[in-house]
């Protein structure tokens, strides 16, 4: 373990620079989000991520945004185990309908000001579920939304991008 | 005990015209229970169990004669004889038909609902759908009796970036009594989106089942269609096809070693892990266009052919991973604080793996030798050497170390891959029989063995189509892991499992 742990103190990071934030994103809260929220809010947002029926494709470039790549909390974002903690709700999924009351609840349960961002093709409009007996197609449906972030999925690059819009519309 | 082979079992019953590329057979209740009883003997496995307007079908193999068939129960007053009953992997499948389809299994122990939770604004949204009933009952989970029990729910929001489901814990102090699982919460209705739908939407959502397994479960679907339309692939298709599902296996496997341990708060091997996971998808995007491969596998070869830089780009991405796994091996494997925590938890016992046909590496780490791409040996890995690992220790510890061997050989597998690429076309038009055709697909996922069955209409749509996860066979013995382990080592058992929530709950 020493090995390498010395070799990574002599190696160079792998840490991409920061991109710039959506122009898509900030447009779309710039229109949203309210003032006050974002200075009570400030740069350090607790994310709570919620899978409201996704096909675990999101999630799994969730996750991305954690290795050493993207490495999210050099941005002051972490992901917090417990809505009650959270500052962002990430939700991906077309909200099943057997998910829609923990939604619901998830969201009742962070604190305001709070802002949810839906995730995905899916959160935005259902996606290929959309017209199915069991969604209510899209994140909106069912909770406000302030922000979307679409892709099938979207890569962890777009996922940062928007995130950081967040933190530029402070 | 039963001593008759499938096949002698199945002559007795109607053989169905265009179905491939194994047979299908409707049968006399009588057959039907000579295979409850040749399933529950452990003579046969249980590959599959779903429904269609008054039918049911029941995917079986010998294991002896890797024989394959599907058997029909015609049941026009809505009844079948319950296959739970005597075998009980059964259970779960058989309440999701009952849930989707309102056909009843006669005598089965368990007819609690499974995917429906009273939330659908129909009931029996695939068979004759009538409104929901209401008030909808609660959930009535097992009694569990005994003196300082307590119970622990949790889910179906999840404390990590997982998918959700419910798991209802009872402990005695810190060992768990009883681990039961309400799943269904990510029911996306995916069998009635695909009825009717073209191939081109049906492939796409295939693609979707379970978006970890996209690859695995295009590459099913599409086999599945050119098997119903008796179409022949390119061979370079079939090559590029086995590129993709072994870039997908070794991404995940990569990726969920590392979570294993950081499980185990261990976070070093997830850092680590999680690096390499990213290194390949990156070359997956580079090659295909798509990190994850999604829509890259499509009915009649592959969507995009490997650019001229591709071989180089992945052949990289093999020596820069034969260069960093090693040392990460060794750290695991030197780490007694790690392996503390991995030996011998979440045992699962050989003959419940045996009897549940659980496949991937949860099977293959409890001694049951089947992989899908070896038993079939669907093409191209009947012209491609490699192993298939097997372990008998059945713990965390088991399934890691089954998982690094898969890593070795999927490494193994794309250098053959790029060294024998034959030249060519990478797709080609499906045969338009005009008929209604049937279709059917076993291939290896990264996490197991996935089927697909269909049957087109004569336009070509899709008339009815049934995928089944490997996690059907595979969450069940969750529960059996669990058992007397501490409920901290949950994580570390489930994790080790890595079972699917969409994919099950379609």
């Amino acid at each position: 373990m020493r090995k390498l742990l010395l070799q990574n103190l002599w190696r160079l990071p792998l840490t991409i620079p920061a991109p710039a934030p959506s122009g898509q994103a900030l447009a779309e809260l710039g229109a949203k989000v309210d003032q006050a929220a974002r200075q009570r809010l400030g740069r350090s947002l607790a994310i709570r991520e919620v899978d409201a029926g996704s096909c675990n494709g999101c999630e799994l470039e969730i996750h991305a945004l954690n290795n050493a790549f993207y490495d999210l909390e050099r941005f002051g974002f972490h992901f917090v185990a417990s809505p009650r903690h959270a500052d962002v709700l990430l939700v991906t999924g077309p909200v099943t309908t057997n998910m829609r009351e923990a939604l619901e609840r998830t969201y009742a349960a962070a604190p305001d000001p709070k802002w949810v961002v839906a995730i995905g093709d899916c959160g935005r409009d259902g996606g290929v579920f959309a017209k199915s007996y069991a969604c209510a197609g899209g994140v909106a449906e069912v909770i406000p939304v302030d922000l979307h972030i679409p892709g099938c999925p979207p890569a962890p690059m777009q996922l940062l991008e928007g995130l950081l819009a967040l933190l530029q519309v402070n | 005990m039963n001593t008759q082979s499938l096949q002698a079992v199945l002559d007795a019953g109607h053989p169905v015209a265009d179905h491939r590329p194994w047979p299908r057979v409707v049968v006399t209740p009588e057959i039907w229970n000579t295979l409850i009883e040749g399933l529950a003997g452990n003579v046969w496995t249980l590959l599959g169990l779903w429904g269609e307007t008054g039918v049911v079908h029941l995917a079986v193999r010998e294991e002896a004669s890797g024989m394959l068939s599907v058997a029909s129960l015609p049941c026009p007053d809505g009844c079948f004889p319950s296959v739970g009953r005597r075998h009980p992997p059964a259970q779960r499948l058989e309440r999701t038909i009952a849930d989707l389809m309102g056909l009843h299994p006669v005598g089965a122990p368990d007819v609690r609902p499974w995917l429906d939770h009273g939330r659908w604004p129909v009931r029996h949204p695939l068979g004759a759908a009538t409104a929901p009933a209401s008030p909808v009952p609660p959930y009535p989970f097992l009694p569990v009796e005994g003196e300082s029990l307590h119970q622990i729910p949790v889910g179906p929001v999840h404390a990590g970036i997982i998918e959700p489901g419910h798991f209802r814990f009872t402990a005695n102090g810190e060992a768990v009594a009883r681990l039961e699982q309400r799943l269904g919460y990510v029911h996306k209705g995916i069998e009635g989106l695909l009825k009717g739908a073209s191939l081109e939407q049906a492939a796409q959502l295939a693609g979707r089942i379970s978006g970890d397994s996209t690859v695995a479960y295009a590459l099913a679907f599409a086999r599945a269609v050119e098997a119903a339309t008796e179409t022949e692939i390119p061979a370079r298709a079939h090559w590029l096809r086995a590129l993709m599902a072994e870039l997908e296996r070794l991404a995940h496997h990569c990726g969920d070693i590392g979570a294993i341990c950081n499980d185990a708060a261990f976070a070093l091997m997830l850092a680590h892990c999680a690096v390499l996971r990213e290194q390949i998808l990156r070359a997956s995007a580079a090659c295909f266009g798509h990190r994850l491969l999604m829509d890259s596998v499509i009915p009649g070869g592959v969507a995009t052919d490997l650019p001229a830089d591709g071989p180089d780009i992945l052949q990289s991405l093999v020596t820069g991973i034969r260069r960093q796994f090693p040392p990460l091996v060794t750290l695991y494997d030197n780490t007694a604080s790690l392996q503390d925590r991995t030996v011998k938890t979440g045992f699962v016992k050989p003959a419940l793996i045996r009897q549940f046909g659980c496949g991937g590496y949860v099977g293959r780490a409890g001694g049951r030798a089947f992989d899908a791409r070896r038993a079939l040996g669907y093409p191209p890995y009947d012209e491609l050497k490699f192993e298939v690992p097997l372990r008998t220790d059945s713990d965390v510890n088991g399934r890691v170390w089954l998982r690094i061997c898969e890593v070795e050989q999927s490494l193994a597998l794309i250098e053959q891959i790029l060294q024998k690429l034959p030249s060519g076309p990478v797709g080609v038009a499906l045969n338009a029989l005009g008929r209604p055709c049937e279709g059917m697909a076993l291939i290896e996922g990264f996490r197991g063995d996935i089927l697909v069955w269909l049957r087109l209409n004569s336009d070509g749509t899709v008339a009815r189509c049934h995928p089944r996860d490997p996690s059907w066979f595979q969450w069940p013995l969750l529960e059996a892991a669990i058992e007397g382990n501490i409920v901290a080592d949950f994580p570390l058992c489930n994790k080790s499992f890595n079972g699917s929530y969409s994919g099950h709950d379609l």
